[in-house]
């Protein structure tokens, strides 16, 4: 008794963490592959925009995704969305609450992704360097709004040849990455916020639901468990029988077609038999043959 | 039962995170060919687009191979899609779970491959750079030069040495805007697969959840009963091998005993272990008899008692098997029938 319940407990306590551990997992890929991927703005006036925010919001869709592929909640709450009423009813509430917990763990990726990005700045630069005033720097006033274009369509790429030696290039990069960063950092701290709040609010509304809804997810989760666990045990116990079954009826053939006389005595040693009846080359071969071309049927009543 | 169950638990998730991890380290594996991989465009007009799109493609290929070569259960699929019916009905659905849960797995690394290539930027810019649209990119003034000459120029692209053609288009401009490209089709693959993904792994509880167990559970038994099998088979083969090099020595010692003039010496019931062991050899030269015997004349593979002192030189004779008198020793039942 004690021993199944430290199991249970163990299972309870994996599976919280487990997804946890996925989800930080999943938050260190998501910084490592900004960091090693290679980033380089096209530099090119209707280009920057799509390349700077498919950059930005792309890959979170795919983490997001992959958040929701790896965690195994996923399936647990689809399957018992659309398993049939049966003779269980289904809650909506716990539906409710493991959705709710598999989305606030797959968003966890993506939004360190987009904050990296933001505080890093490059996409921000890239995205929008077209668009800045360039009225606003000395190095791009007088130009025609086509030339103008061209130039700060540039300004992500340092050394480009018309752009080495700017400083209105680097004063527009840091105008653009000062609005990044701020956008990253407020983003960052709103986000907090949110998740302070509600963690800490969220026991003043319909406590005891959200301890019911808890549990019975919990529930669904070790329950699907050990009836994998079960047909685990049951496929090897079937396998067990269906091949001492084949045994013993290879024994009653080789028995049928060579003249020994009765072993009385052998019903008596029950499965302990290893040598099973087969006690030359011939037979063995025989019974390798038979195990190929005419498996047992699987039935052992 | 309890350390059965356990034991037999481990098994099972061991397999399959076993095949996971094999999926995993192949990915990483397939990552790390690609840096470890010098990339060499070879900078001509038609081998740029062939040496590009081979290095895209032909990898994944071999990887995908691959991983079905190092997936073990490859052996087990065949086997149950060749084998005859006789008693048993196959069923076309386990086949096909076996075959699609194989094929995803094997589809991971080529993926990564396939992404890292992209994103990475190198292929696509050797394979296309010379459809690269001159007349928005390049510069205004440019001399008129041939298809073919233009197309040699830019061929040229990837090899930053020996580039040539900067009137014609800036070698960075070309590059950057060859690379964009690149690495947009890279996210948009990644972000196709991962899509993909999700759609095969969330559909599958809404449309085919109860024919899904059951596949499921019936590969898992075909795995399990096949274990099982070949482990009752090395049971087997234990003791036979033991009741064989058993009556080979017994055989060695009535030989000994008649070749002497001595009646077989029969262990006293009271030996101890250690004695019973030795089996009745005793004195160096009975041993190296025995062991030459056993190099020069191994004993047919058909277990008999030998009810009399007999030669076991016989090689293979068909004989009944009968009920011997020797003392019971192995877990095998012979019994007596005194």
């Amino acid at each position: 008794m004690d021993r199944f319940r430290m199991i249970f407990q163990y299972f309870q306590s994996n599976s919280e963490s487990v997804m946890n551990g996925i989800c930080g997992l999943l938050a260190l890929a998501s910084v490592k592959m900004y960091t090693s991927f290679d980033f380089s703005c096209p530099c090119l006036p209707w280009y920057n925009m799509a390349y700077g925010l498919g950059i930005m919001f792309l890959p979170p869709i795919t983490l997001f995704l992959c958040g929701l592929i790896l965690n195994r909640q996923s399936l647990l709450m689809l399957e018992e969305w659309r398993r049939p009423q049966g003779r269980r009813k289904k809650d909506l509430a716990v539906i409710r609450y493991m959705c709710s917990s598999i989305m606030q763990r797959a968003v966890v990726a993506p939004v360190v992704w987009i904050v990296v990005t933001l505080l890093d700045g490059k996409c921000l630069i890239c995205a929008f360097s077209g668009s800045v005033d360039p009225e606003k720097f000395v190095g791009f006033a007088g130009a025609s709004p086509v030339q103008a274009q061209q130039l700060l369509a540039k300004v992500p790429c340092k050394d480009d040849e018309l752009m080495r030696n700017n400083t209105s290039r680097k004063a527009v990069s840091r105008y653009l990455r000062c609005w990044s960063q701020a956008l990253g950092w407020s983003i960052l701290l709103i986000l907090i916020v949110a998740a302070f709040l509600a963690r800490w609010l969220r026991p003043c509304f319909n406590q005891a639901t959200l301890l019911q809804a808890r549990h019975w997810s919990n529930y669904i989760d070790i329950e699907q468990k050990i009836f994998e666990e079960t047909c685990c045990e049951h496929s090897r116990l079937f396998a067990h029988k269906c091949i001492l079954h084949f045994f013993k009826s290879m024994r009653q053939e080789i028995k049928l077609h060579s003249f020994s006389l009765p072993r009385e005595g052998e019903e008596a040693e029950g499965g302990e038999d290893l040598l099973q009846g087969t006690t030359d080359q011939d037979q063995v071969n025989k019974l390798l043959k038979m195990w190929y071309y005419e498996k047992p049927p699987l039935d052992i009543s | 039962m309890d350390k059965f169950r356990m034991i037999f638990q481990f098994l099972q998730s061991n397999q399959e995170s076993f095949m996971n991890g094999i999926c995993g380290i192949m990915a990483l594996a397939s990552a790390q060919m690609y840096s470890a991989f010098d990339f060499n465009c070879p900078c001509l007009p038609r081998y740029n687009l062939a040496y590009g799109l081979g290095i895209l493609l032909v990898p994944p290929f071999i990887l995908f191979l691959l991983g079905f070569v190092l997936n073990n259960n490859i052996s087990m699929l065949a086997e149950e899609w060749r084998r005859p019916q006789g008693q048993r009905g196959k069923d076309p659905a386990v086949l096909r779970y076996m075959f699609c849960s194989m094929a995803q797995r094997a589809m991971i690394a080529p993926a990564v491959w396939v992404s890292v290539t992209l994103l990475d930027g190198k292929c696509i810019t050797c394979a296309f750079c010379t459809s690269v649209p001159v007349e928005t990119l390049g510069n205004a003034s440019h001399p008129g030069l041939s298809q073919g000459e233009m197309e040699r120029v830019l061929a040229r692209i990837p090899c930053k040495e020996i580039y040539d053609g900067q009137e014609l288009i800036a070698n960075e401009v070309a590059i950057r805007y060859l690379r964009c490209i690149s690495q947009a089709l890279g996210w948009c693959f990644v972000l196709l697969m991962t899509m993909l993904a999700f759609l095969v792994r969330s559909l599958r509880p809404c449309f085919t959840q109860a024919a899904f167990l059951k596949s499921r559970y019936w590969s898992h038994y075909i795995d399990i009963e096949r274990k099982l099998f070949d482990e009752t088979c090395a049971e087997h083969a234990r003791s036979f091998a033991k009741v064989c090099i058993q009556q080979f020595f017994e055989g060695m010692r009535t030989d000994l005993a008649a070749a002497r003039c001595h009646p077989p010496r029969k262990a006293p019931a009271d030996v101890g272990e250690a004695a019973e062991k030795l089996l009745g050899i005793t004195d160096q030269r009975t041993m190296n008899t025995a062991l030459k015997s056993w190099h020069r004349c191994k004993p047919p593979l058909h277990l008999h008692p030998p009810a009399l002192p007999s030669s076991n030189g016989w090689a293979g004779e068909e004989k009944p098997p009968v009920h011997p008198a020797v003392p019971r020793r192995e877990m095998v039942a012979y019994y007596s029938r005194v």
